[in-house]
């Protein structure tokens, strides 16, 4: 049997997964789901497909790829400063909108203001740059062989290690430093986290930043493997909820192993039912875990 | 759903109008009972509405090899039929995730949404795929030779639709089985504490509500004559929640009167961007008009959560005949 379809699902679970960790956060922390999440994606996307342009403007070689990589070292600054509009989009949102709402008694009414938000800011993105698919660049990546029969390109190689850094970095940054000890604090009882002296907003603040920078990460990823378009985010959005509650919310290697999980099943109903079918994997894997273990691989029972 | 403006006059326009915005009406009823009455979060109204109007469509085409169906069976059937297929989708939906958090089930809902839309543009034995099903059977087929009394036939038959669901979903809500709806809404626990069972209560009324925005999907359908895959995105979901929230949840009659409004408001801005917009820039600019309703529905949630008409305290039917 062909490895290859695992290569590919891997591929995809980390694009999920790194959506995913914020997702995760975002609902352990602030207590709700966020449907804005996948514009997140979108927007990062964009975000860097502009400045990139940009600097492609200043400077022409900026635009001329690293070999052998398909993308310039433009794609790759532009990436980083998208990262940080992004999670200032986040907390954008969060000043205008959700903030308002957090205090209210029903707390699901933030959820539909984060759906209004997502068909809002999706839209926008659809008028600005229309729906036509766009790329970061038009260089042509030759496969080579890794093992077991499976073959990746050099960029597919370099992102796959580039998640994988910020997963492991973000599992580190949660369990190991000080303001992820805060978060878990705040995510265990907000009114006790409060008496203890932790800057609630703060903490609230950082997990906008982080959760907007890594749907950032994940949009270049599938801006450079697939392709730009204002619905990237939001057809990635039940895959994201799937891979969350999948690896246990709050759960940032849970999330990144339930985003692989989705992806390789995506991967295995492309190959053995039809390509058509894909996007129902990420729903049943949902309603599966839903039935059998509501609270994911590493969630803790609420 | 363009219609030649000259053709109809402004008269029919005006009719044609109403009998679409109160189809919506409909939905917007079911969703007031799931989300206004018991505080219940359904983000794939889309999904059951496409149930409703697939299910019904089947059931009462002529007889056809493109899909499966063409039963010819009489349009009422095709209703019921509708109505019970969304309802058993909603159920099984409220099923699985109603024992779980909130959240969940609004995760759920959005899911079943895009299974749904999968189903009805894959599965094309089933429902003939992107190319949808047309010659539905519209009511008052006899009279399409006089446009305008064809046109306020059907407006009828909507509008006393309407009225029957609005019936009785006030009756239910005024009744002892709408109040522990209510008590479930506001406080969980006071009503255990009083032995209801929350989740029973919930399915059932998550399953009405399905039941009705089914029976919303099936009119929509009998009255346009064709449907496809495309007019079920998450659009629709996002409208009816924009009416209800607007018009004011918890409120039978904010719900009708935020479909007519949110319909109206989405028609006229129709109308002003291909007035304003070159026809190769129209697409474009529609997106616009999601950004608009977006905008419209956070600064409802921000500034007038209550909506237009806002709850009134219902107690019991008999109460109210008192005052």
């Amino acid at each position: 049997m062909n490895l290859q379809f695992v290569a590919d699902g891997v591929l995809t679970g980390l694009m999920i997964g790194l959506g995913a960790i914020g997702v995760t956060l975002t609902y352990a922390i602030l207590r709700f789901s966020n449907f804005a999440h996948g514009e997140f994606i979108s927007w990062g996307a964009y975000a860097t497909l502009v400045v990139s342009g940009v600097f492609g403007w200043l400077a022409g070689s900026a635009a001329e790829p690293i070999d052998p990589f398909s993308f310039g070292w433009g794609v790759v600054s532009a990436g980083v400063i998208a990262t940080l509009l992004t999670g200032g989009l986040a907390l954008l949102l969060d000043l205008v909108l959700f903030r308002h709402l957090r205090d209210e008694a029903k707390s699901i009414t933030v959820v539909m203001a984060s759906f209004g938000a997502s068909m809002a800011l999706r839209s926008l993105l659809e008028f600005i740059f229309t729906s036509r698919p766009v790329y970061f660049s038009r260089e042509l990546q030759i496969t080579m062989p890794i093992g077991f029969g499976v073959r990746m390109t050099p960029d597919q190689l370099v992102l796959v290690a580039m998640a994988a850094i910020l997963g492991l970095g973000m599992h580190l940054l949660v369990t190991r430093t000080q303001i992820g000890r805060s978060m878990q604090a705040v995510s265990e009882n907000p009114t006790l986290a409060r008496v203890v002296g932790i800057d609630v907003n703060r903490v609230i603040r950082v997990t906008w930043m982080l959760g907007g920078a890594l749907a950032c990460a994940s949009g270049v990823m599938i801006g450079i493997l697939v392709q730009v378009r204002p619905f990237m985010g939001a057809d990635l959005l039940l895959p994201l909820f799937a891979a969350a509650i999948l690896g246990g919310i709050g759960s940032v290697p849970g999330a990144l192993l339930g985003g692989v999980i989705v992806g390789i099943g995506e991967a295995v109903a492309v190959q053995w039912v039809g390509a058509e079918w894909r996007a129902a994997i990420a729903f049943l894997l949902l309603i599966a875990v839903l039935l059998v273990r509501p609270t994911g691989i590493f969630g803790k029972p609420a | 759903m363009i219609v030649d403006f000259f053709t109809l006059g402004l008269l029919g326009y005006g009719v044609f109008f109403l009998t679409t915005a109160l189809s919506y009406s409909i939905i917007c009823l079911g969703l007031n009972l799931q989300w206004g009455q018991t505080g219940l979060f359904n983000v794939g109204i889309a999904g059951f509405v496409a149930i409703g109007a697939y299910t019904s469509a089947i059931l009462t085409t002529p007889s056809t090899p493109d899909h499966l169906g063409g039963y010819e069976l009489p349009i009422a059937l095709g209703w019921i039929g509708a109505m019970l297929a969304a309802g058993a989708a909603s159920a099984f939906i409220g099923a699985v995730t109603l024992r779980l958090r909130a959240d969940y089930l609004a995760i759920s809902t959005f899911g079943i949404a895009v299974a749904i839309q999968l189903v009805v543009l894959n599965a094309k034995a089933l429902t003939a795929g992107p190319f949808g099903i047309g010659f539905i059977p519209r009511p008052f087929a006899g009279l399409a030779e006089t446009p305008l009394f064809f046109g306020l036939a059907n407006l009828a038959v909507v509008a006393v639709l309407v009225l029957v669901v609005y019936l009785a979903l006030e009756r239910l809500v005024r009744s002892p089985w709408g109040r522990v709806l209510r008590a479930i809404r506001e406080d969980e626990q006071a009503a255990m504490s009083l032995g209801k069972s929350p989740r029973t209560y919930r399915l059932s009324a998550f399953a009405l509500g399905g039941a009705v925005m089914g029976l919303g999907g099936a009119v929509q359908a009998h009255f346009i004559g064709f449907i496809a895959p495309d007019n079920y995105q998450s659009n629709l979901t996002f409208q009816v929640w924009t009416m209800l929230i607007i018009g004011g949840s918890g409120n039978s009659r904010g719900a009708i009167l935020g479909g007519v409004l949110i319909w109206a408001i989405w028609s006229l801005s129709g109308m002003a961007i291909g007035a304003v917009f070159p026809p190769e820039a129209q697409a474009r600019a529609a997106a616009l008009q999601i950004v608009a309703i977006g905008v419209m529905l956070s600064a409802a949630l921000l500034l007038r959560p209550r909506g237009l008409l806002g709850e009134r305290t219902t107690i019991s039917r008999h109460l109210d005949a008192a005052e």
